[in-house]
Formats: structure tokens, C-alpha cells, sequence
């Protein structure tokens, strides 16, 4: 009986690594730490009540914040440990099996659980504040969305301590993705994990679009609306297209895993390559739809801190609409030399058409701030960083679609400084920037300067000494995800530097959550609501809005209504109250999630009977919703002027 | 019943009619593969006969088509998702036949 315990924890659980016993003292200490806070401050019920039940946009936004900010963490000790292992020559700091492992996850995490959530925050603190709205289209779905993400997450990253991570890749390309090549539940983990937070995606997609084309106030014509809001709105498109593709292409590989079908192996009749096909057209328009928020942001903290209009307003939304088009036209050029060379130049010419679009915004972006008075604010600091940043990443794309050449540098480390320079220098700079924009709004107080500059500079400095040596590393013929090199190869200096280029990052990202932590206690109270003289409604509103955001919703006139009506000295303080229909708080979210877990965490190890147990609880979650019958309930009119009375209410 | 009501059920029907045609289109491709019924290329028309014929179903029974509310905003959401289905087929056919 013993023995039979024994030789079954050997395998469920990883053992053997330093690093891995670290981190699961590390979860436990953490685990007892918060089981015991909560406790000494009875606050469980207070989590509960407030937090893991709520339907309320802007706390489920600051949950997303939160879980992607940890995720960035686990991504970026990834990180860290990969350019540890690569800082010399012949280093045996990490074995390749877990630099293979460890690759895999940074890429996973950083994308899916870290990226994709960081733009669901800010979809959620922002977009019904700023459309004039009190709660998304289904505040219900928009729960269940971010639980379904959370237990995803949470499966995957259960794979480092238990069953072991998987190994094949950010995509993880079959054939090597298959059974036979990678047998242990690695694999089962990255299917499950991204399954189960795939739900919530796509919900999350359907959930803003209807929000943003039904709920806006009265008067805000689409052609009138918030350029951030546009971003959504595309980014959405794209969402509701994309993921479909993903979930279907992960669906087949599960099949082939489990029932041994052969849609991507060779052997039955199948083709890999109908895997690497697949998957890109789901990944690539993937990317593009995590940096149209940030091209939203950029529109506004522009705007906003060089006090004008945004310039071309019509050509930035026909470019935004036309980048969610044109991504889904892109897909083969991660794959130039799969393909035939017809097909090749047509992808190649698709791919640098994105470009037009995206050189629009940047001229655009730059003819706001001529002759606009420039106030030098955090979230202008890191739009300003992005724009060179951005722009030379972009050109490296160019560079790369050009399909001849990309035969030369192809899976080179040229190709991972493209893609981090895009992903680090658009989107991270991006969501930063929304991030230092919105948090008055949201938390009611400002985020510490003075902090929040080194923090900026450690990531500026970081990121260029990071990923500049790794251009020219590229074009010396260093491959991707190897794990070692010789010192025949003169790799060695231009690596080292990158090494504490990614250190400065990450001393950068600690600087950054001590400006959090010193913030809240410390932080300027925003009393105004309108902390950085804003154009769009979310400034109208106290800060941190009440729970219905708008006492009253207001009529729109124009774009960018609330600075005009600022200038014109009109307030837009409403004199009369209504009661306010909202949406109760539910359990079911969390439930189901805790069940898409239960059933996820069971097909990944193929423990069939569990997997059942989760699905039935699944269905069960969903139909006792259906059955529930008190779903919504009303704020009295009193009670809004009372709240309204004691928070400052709009201006 | 209420005039409401009878819609909800009016929907409820068409949801159900719709789901049950897609569950039969999808059985009947996959025993004509289980047990061999027909040759490859009947076979490959039998699909893709299917395949359509639920695209169709599915269109009609679940995209509210004959509402007159919203008929742009349909109308858009189908035109992209044709280009999309269009792409993601015909692409995929036109890269991996070479």
C-alpha cells in the first residue's frame, strides 16, 4: 500500500530539481499565509461576498489585473532563467529538457495568461465607463469569462509542480505535440489550460461587442465614440473569429492524443503541417488583437496629454477595422518555407499591407502632439517610448515578410527580438500606459511619479539591451530555443549583455509593484474624479466610480463630449434621480470555474471519472442558473442621491 | 400565453429544430466514414454536402436571419463571416496543395 503511494507520487508529482522544491515550499508558505490572513481578519466572508461572487465590471477588472500582473511574474522568472542559462557558454544552470520546458511555458503564459488578461482589465475598468454604460451587456457571462480564464491559468501553471510542463513549443507543433513524442501530461495541461480560458475569451469577445454596439449613452453615435472603445470593438472582431479556430485545432489534437486518431501525424493519412496551418490562423490574428487596445490607448493618453483632438479621427478607426480584416489574410508568413512560392508571394505582399494601416496611426498619433502642449505624465512617458520603440519592430517585420530573406533568418534569434520588440515595445508599453492612465479612475488615488520613472527607465534601458544584441546574434546564426552554445561561436558577449538587459526588466517590474504597494498607502486621494483633465465620460464620473457607475446616464453631442462641455462651462451634474435596475451577485461563476477545472485537471491525466464528475458539474452550474429566478434588483432613488451626495457625484 | 411568451417558445422551437439538424448532418458523415459506404470521391462530396448543408441550418435556425431589426448589422456580421469561412477553407486548401 506504501509502496503503491510512493511510486505514484514519484510520478504525479516533478521531483529531483532544486528549482522545482523551491517553488512548491514557496506555493505551500504562500497558500498557509493567505489561508491564515484571511482567517486572523475574518475576512473570508467579506472575499466571498465582495470579490469571488461579484458581476461588477470594474472589480472583475481589477481581478484580471491582478491575476495577469502575477502571471507576468511566473512569466518573467521564466525569463530570467532562460538568460541565466544563457549568460556563458556551456552552462549547466538549466538541462535542455527543462530549458525546453521552460521556454515553452514563458511563451504560453506571456501570451495567453498574461497579455490576453491584461487587455481584458483593461476592457473591463474601461469600456462602460466610457460609452456611458453601468455594467457590460451580460454582467452574468462576463463572470463566468474570468473565471473560466482563472482555473485555465491555473491548470496550466499546475503543470511545474505536478505532472510536469509541457515541453513542444509556445504552439506546441505536432507532430512533436503528438502522443508518441510527448507522452506525460505535459502536453494534456497546455490543451486543458487553454481550452477552458479559450470559454472565457470568446465570451469575453461576444460580451464587449454587444456591449459596445448596443449600450452606449444616447447620442454617441458609433463615428462619436472613444477611439479605445474602437479598439475594443475591433479587437473583438477579430476575438470572435479567431478563437473558434483555436478551439477547433486543439479539439483535433486532444482526439488525436486520446483516441489516437491521425489528423497530424503521417501515419494514418494525416499531415503536420495541417497543424502549423491551422494554429497560425488562430495565432496570428491572435497578436494583432492584443495590440489594438494598446493602438486604443495610445489614441487617448495622446489626445488627452497634448490637449487636442485626436488627428484623423476617421482614418485611425478605418485603419483599426482594417487591421482586424487584414490580420486573418497573414497567417502563412510564419511559415514561408512550408509553402510554395506563389503562395509565399501573395502572404508576403498581404503581410506588408498590414504596415499601411499601421503607419496611418503613428502619423496620426505624431500629428496630435504637433503643436499640442505635451504634459510629460506617466502614461505619455510610455506612449512616447512606444512609438520608436514600435516602429522599428515593425520594420523588422517587414523585414521578415519579405519571403526570400526570411528563408535566411527564419527560428534565428533575429526573429525572437522582432516579436519581442512588437510584443514588449506595443503591447506591454501599451497596457502599462493604460494601466498608469486608468488607476486614478478606478483605485481613486495616483500611482507614485518618482517610482513609477525608475520603473520606466529600468524597462526602457532593459528592453533595448536586451533585445538589440539578439538582432545582430540572429544574423550571427543563433538558432531559437537552443540552450547552450560553445564559445567557438562568439556568441558570448552580445548574450551576456542581453542577460542584464532582462534583469534591468525585471528590476524594472519590481519597481513597478513597489509603487503599487507604496500607493496605497500613500498615494494622492484623487477627489476630482478628473485627475488628468480627460476628454472622454469615464473622467465625468467620481473615482473610483460607485457601483452603477452613471447616477444618471448622459446624453452625447459630439466626440469627445465631456472636454466641450468643460470648455463651455456646462455641468453635468444630473438634478433628478431615478432608481437604478442592476444584476445580483452569483456563486455559479466561481462554482463552474472550480468545475472546469475539476473535469480539465481529469482529462489531463486521463482519470476519465473525474473528468465526468467536472463536465457534469459543468452542466449542473449552467442549468441552475437557468432555474435561478432573482437575478436582478433595484438601487432606490433615494439611495443613489444619498451616494451620490457623499462621493461628489458627476461635475 | 402571452404574446411574449410565444415568441420565447417560437425561438425555443427553432433552436431545438436546429440543434437535432445539426446533430443528424453531423452522424450521418461520420458513420458513412465508419463503415465505408461509399468510395473516396462520393464520399469527400458526401461531406462537404453535409458540411453546407449545416452551415445552411445553422444560418437559419440560430441567426435570427428574418429579423427586420438589426438587418444591417447581419448582414456585415455574415459578409465577414463568409470572407473569414472562405479564407480559412479555401486558404488552407491553396497552402497545403502544392
Amino acid at each position: 500500500m506504501l509502496e503503491s503511494i510512493k511510486t505514484f507520487a514519484a510520478d504525479f508529482f516533478v521531483t529531483g530539481d532544486p528549482l522545482i522544491y523551491g517553488a512548491d515550499v514557496s506555493i505551500l508558505l504562500v497558500t498557509i499565509a493567505v489561508i491564515f490572513v484571511l482567517t486572523y481578519f475574518k475576512k473570508w466572508n467579506w472575499l466571498w461576498r465582495e470579490w469571488l461572487t461579484t458581476v461588477d465590471h470594474k472589480k472583475i477588472g481589477i481581478m484580471y489585473l491582478i491575476a495577469s500582473l502575477l502571471m507576468m511574474f511566473r512569466g518573467g522568472v521564466d525569463a530570467l532563467l532562460m538568460r541565466t542559462q544563457l549568460a556563458f557558454p556551456n552552462a549547466d544552470f538549466l538541462p535542455s529538457d527543462k530549458y525546453n520546458e521552460i521556454f515553452t511555458t514563458h511563451g504560453t503564459i506571456m501570451i495567453l495568461f498574461m497579455a490576453m488578461p491584461l487587455m481584458f482589465a483593461l476592457f473591463n475598468m474601461v469600456v462602460p465607463l466610457q460609452i456611458g454604460a453601468r455594467d457590460v451587456a451580460y454582467p452574468f457571462l462576463n463572470a463566468v469569462s474570468f473565471w473560466a480564464f482563472f482555473f485555465g491559468a491555473m491548470l496550466f501553471n499546475l503543470s511545474f509542480v505536478i505532472g510536469g510542463s509541457p515541453d513542444a513549443g509556445w504552439l506546441s507543433y505536432a507532430p512533436l505535440s503528438e502522443v508518441q513524442f510527448s507522452e506525460g501530461p505535459g502536453q494534456n495541461f497546455y490543451i486543458w489550460g487553454i481550452q477552458i480560458s479559450g470559454i472565457g475569451s470568446l465570451a469575453s469577445g461576444i460580451n464587449f461587442l454587444v456591449t459596445i454596439l448596443k449600450m452606449r449613452a444616447p447620442g454617441m453615435k458609433l463615428m462619436k465614440m472613444p477611439l479605445f472603445s474602437w479598439s475594443v470593438l475591433s479587437s473583438c472582431i477579430i476575438i470572435i473569429f479567431a478563437f473558434p479556430i483555436l478551439t477547433v485545432t486543439l479539439g483535433l489534437l486532444f482526439v488525436d492524443r486520446f483516441f489516437g486518431a491521425s489528423f497530424f501525424t503521417l501515419d494514418g493519412g494525416g499531415n503536420p503541417m495541417y497543424y502549423i496551418n491551422l494554429i497560425w490562423m488562430w495565432g496570428h490574428p491572435e497578436v494583432y488583437l492584443v495590440v489594438l487596445p494598446a493602438f486604443g490607448v495610445f489614441s487617448e493618453v495622446v489626445s488627452t496629454f497634448s490637449k487636442k483632438k485626436i488627428f484623423g479621427y476617421k482614418s485611425m478607426v478605418f485603419a483599426l477595422l482594417s487591421i482586424s480584416l487584414l490580420s486573418f489574410f497573414t497567417w502563412v508568413h510564419h511559415f514561408f518555407t512550408m509553402a510554395d512560392y506563389k503562395v509565399d508571394a501573395f502572404f508576403a505582399i498581404t503581410t506588408m499591407a498590414i504596415a499601411i494601416p499601421t503607419g496611418v496611426k503613428v502619423f496620426n498619433w505624431m500629428f496630435t502632439m504637433f503643436r499640442g502642449r505635451i504634459q510629460m505624465k506617466p502614461p505619455m512617458l510610455w506612449t512616447l517610448a512606444f512609438i520608436p520603440t514600435f516602429l522599428v519592430g515593425g520594420m523588422t517585420g517587414v523585414m521578415l515578410a519579405v519571403a526570400p530573406a526570411d528563408f535566411q533568418y527564419h527560428n534565428s534569434y533575429f526573429l525572437i527580438a522582432h516579436f519581442h520588440q512588437v510584443l514588449i515595445g506595443g503591447v506591454v508599453f501599451g497596457f502599462f500606459s493604460g494601466i498608469y492612465y486608468w488607476w486614478p479612475k478606478i483605485f481613486g488615488f495616483t500611482l507614485n511619479e518618482k517610482l513609477g520613472l525608475w520603473a520606466f527607465w529600468l524597462w526602457n534601458i532593459g528592453f533595448y539591451s536586451t533585445f538589440m544584441p539578439q538582432y545582430a546574434l540572429g544574423f550571427m546564426g543563433m538558432p531559437r530555443r537552443s540552450s547552450t552554445y560553445g564559445w567557438d561561436m562568439g556568441w558570448w558577449p552580445l548574450n551576456f549583455v542581453s542577460t542584464i538587459g532582462a534583469f534591468l526588466m525585471g528590476a524594472g517590474f519590481i519597481f513597478q509593484v513597489w509603487q503599487i504597494i507604496y500607493s496605497v498607502r500613500q498615494g494622492k486621494k484623487d477627489t476630482t474624479g478628473d485627475p488628468w483633465d480627460g476628454r472622454t465620460l469615464e473622467w465625468s464620473i467620481p473615482s473610483p466610480p460607485p457601483e452603477y457607475n452613471f447616477a444618471v446616464i448622459p446624453t452625447v453631442e459630439q466626440q469627445d463630449d465631456f472636454w466641450y462641455k468643460k470648455q463651455q462651462g456646462k455641468s453635468m451634474k444630473p438634478t433628478k434621480y431615478k432608481s437604478i435596475h442592476m444584476p445580483k451577485n452569483s456563486g455559479i461563476p466561481f462554482i463552474m470555474g472550480s468545475f472546469w477545472f475539476i473535469a480539465g485537471f481529469g482529462l489531463t491525466f486521463e482519470w476519465v471519472w473525474l473528468g465526468i464528475i467536472g463536465l457534469i458539474g459543468v452542466a449542473v452550474s449552467i442549468v441552475a442558473r437557468h432555474l435561478q429566478k432573482e437575478r436582478d434588483y433595484y438601487i432606490p432613488a433615494e439611495e443613489v442621491e444619498k451616494t451620490e451626495a457623499s462621493i461628489g457625484g458627476a461635475r | 400565453m402571452s404574446k411574449e411568451n410565444q415568441e420565447i417558445q417560437k425561438d425555443f422551437n427553432a433552436y431545438v429544430i436546429g440543434f437535432s439538424l445539426s446533430i443528424i448532418l453531423t452522424i450521418i458523415p461520420l458513420v458513412l466514414v465508419l463503415y465505408g459506404m461509399l468510395d473516396k470521391t462520393m464520399l469527400i462530396i458526401a461531406i462537404l454536402l453535409a458540411a453546407s448543408l449545416q452551415f445552411l441550418v445553422q444560418i437559419y435556425y440560430f441567426m435570427h436571419l428574418k429579423e427586420n431589426k438589426n438587418r444591417g448589422y447581419i448582414l456585415i456580421t455574415l459578409a465577414v463571416g463568409i470572407i473569414i469561412a472562405v479564407t480559412v477553407v479555401g486558404g488552407s486548401a491553396w497552402v497545403m496543395n502544392f
